[in-house]
């Protein structure tokens, strides 16, 4: 199968998001890299705004995620609770 | 000549300070809000006790009835210090800046029919008085509470409630000329509708117990106000009969009254899970003052709502009671 990843900027702001995307896909390898994470995952990778909203205890809005978004690979499915990668069409 | 870059990555040798690792654990980075909640209460090595109350250290837990192991359970779900809730609060202020720009510009408040505008005036101004009063004790909860992650939330709660004043005081002024201040002032100390909520207020003006105060003012009294105000008058009456302005102007109140109260619950709910004997001090706490609140909000239900008012508080009621189960204080 093949694999999808995400980077971000390794930050406070997006703390919440790595941690909310290792909390849901059990799959996802977190790689810290100095001044970035990124995370592998075979398959596909979902980031989920519910998860990431239980971990901050605020309202998240997930196009936030672009403010700390170094770069990613795979088709992406989102919508304002979901963002999925992978290679499926 | 061949220059080399290579980055080296530099793991830190600790992810937090000691005193934040020994209530988390070393093992992941801390967020800022526990950084800068645990540990910054002053626990021990206090030199005198204060001349005005020589019972109790400056700070001393034992000023609340409720016992705690730790005052830190009492977390923030919101996870907000100095930073991130100013920041949460300017871009609210910001939004409910453009609302009154775009009611002024587009002259709202004129296309409100005479009678609306009226009861809105007659019912919104004298609870600037009652919002000091909930900035009061709640500046009165952080001064004598214990444990940052209880008094922090608290003093940040108190600037809230002065805001919410001062959304008043500029619907006041937006809607009417200046003298309306003073004819909701007066209402408020002499209109026997109002004496009931302002006896509520006044007297818990004096409740001793940090913990107390805070069932009584942000639990049972705020917990009925807000939805009865801001939901079954503003919301549901008002805009239907052409104040559409009013919510506008008013947008920030239930906005801010679903998210504290979800701090308000949380707050309970660790207080009274800890032991039998505070759940049991906190559900007659909550019996009693909010039983007192219904009563003092009752003749404001009426004025705002005229016969439809009693419903609208028992239905209120019936929410915050909810609350209340659901946050294990009352069975």
């Amino acid at each position: 199968m093949s694999n999808v990843f995400i980077a971000f900027q390794d930050n406070e702001e997006s703390r919440p998001v790595i941690e909310a995307i290792a909390a849901d896909n059990t799959n996802a390898q977190v790689v810290h890299s100095p001044g970035m994470v990124k995370i592998d995952a075979s398959g596909s990778l979902t980031i989920r705004r519910e998860t990431i909203e239980e971990i901050t205890g605020r309202p998240y809005d997930l196009q936030a995620i672009h403010v700390n978004l170094v770069t990613l690979s795979g088709h992406i499915d989102e919508d304002d609770d979901q963002l999925t990668l992978s290679w499926r069409h | 000549m061949n220059i080399d870059l290579q980055a080296r990555e530099i793991t830190p040798l600790r992810n937090t300070f000691a005193h934040v690792a020994k209530y988390i654990g070393d093992e992941k980075a801390a967020s800022r809000y526990q950084e800068a909640t645990i540990g910054a209460q002053p626990m021990t090595n206090f030199q005198y006790r204060p001349t005005w109350d020589p019972a109790h250290e400056i700070f001393d837990a034992s000023r609340s009835k409720v016992q705690l192991a730790d005052w830190y359970v009492l977390k923030d779900p919101r996870q907000f210090y100095y930073a991130n809730w100013t920041m949460t609060r300017a871009r609210q202020q910001d939004a409910v800046e453009s609302n009154f720009q775009f009611v002024n510009q587009r002259g709202m408040v004129a296309m409100i029919p005479d009678a609306v505008r009226e009861k809105t005036l007659e019912i919104l101004l004298p609870l600037r008085h009652a919002a000091w009063g909930a900035n009061m004790n709640n500046a009165s909860i952080a001064a004598y509470g214990f444990g940052t992650a209880f008094t922090a939330p608290a003093m940040f709660h108190a600037m809230d409630n002065l805001g919410v004043a001062q959304y008043l005081t500029r619907l006041g002024l937006a809607m009417a000329e200046p003298e309306v201040l003073d004819v909701g002032k007066k209402a408020w100390l002499e209109a026997p509708e109002w004496q009931g909520l302002r006896r509520y207020v006044e007297d818990t003006l004096v409740v001793q117990d940090p913990f107390e105060l805070f069932v009584a003012q942000n639990l049972a009294l705020d917990g009925l106000l807000y939805p009865l105000i801001y939901g079954s008058f503003v919301d549901d009456h008002i805009a239907l009969q052409g104040g559409t302005a009013v919510a506008m102007l008013t947008a920030f109140m239930p906005e801010w009254h679903d998210e504290t109260a979800r701090w308000i619950d949380a707050v309970a709910k660790a207080a009274a899970g800890e032991s039998d004997a505070n759940r049991q001090l906190i559900a007659q706490w909550t019996q009693h003052w909010s039983e007192r609140a219904q009563a003092a909000l009752s003749p404001v239900a009426r004025l705002a709502l005229g016969e439809h008012g009693e419903a609208a508080l028992t239905e209120a009621r019936d929410k915050l009671d909810a609350r209340c189960r659901k946050a294990g204080v009352l069975a």
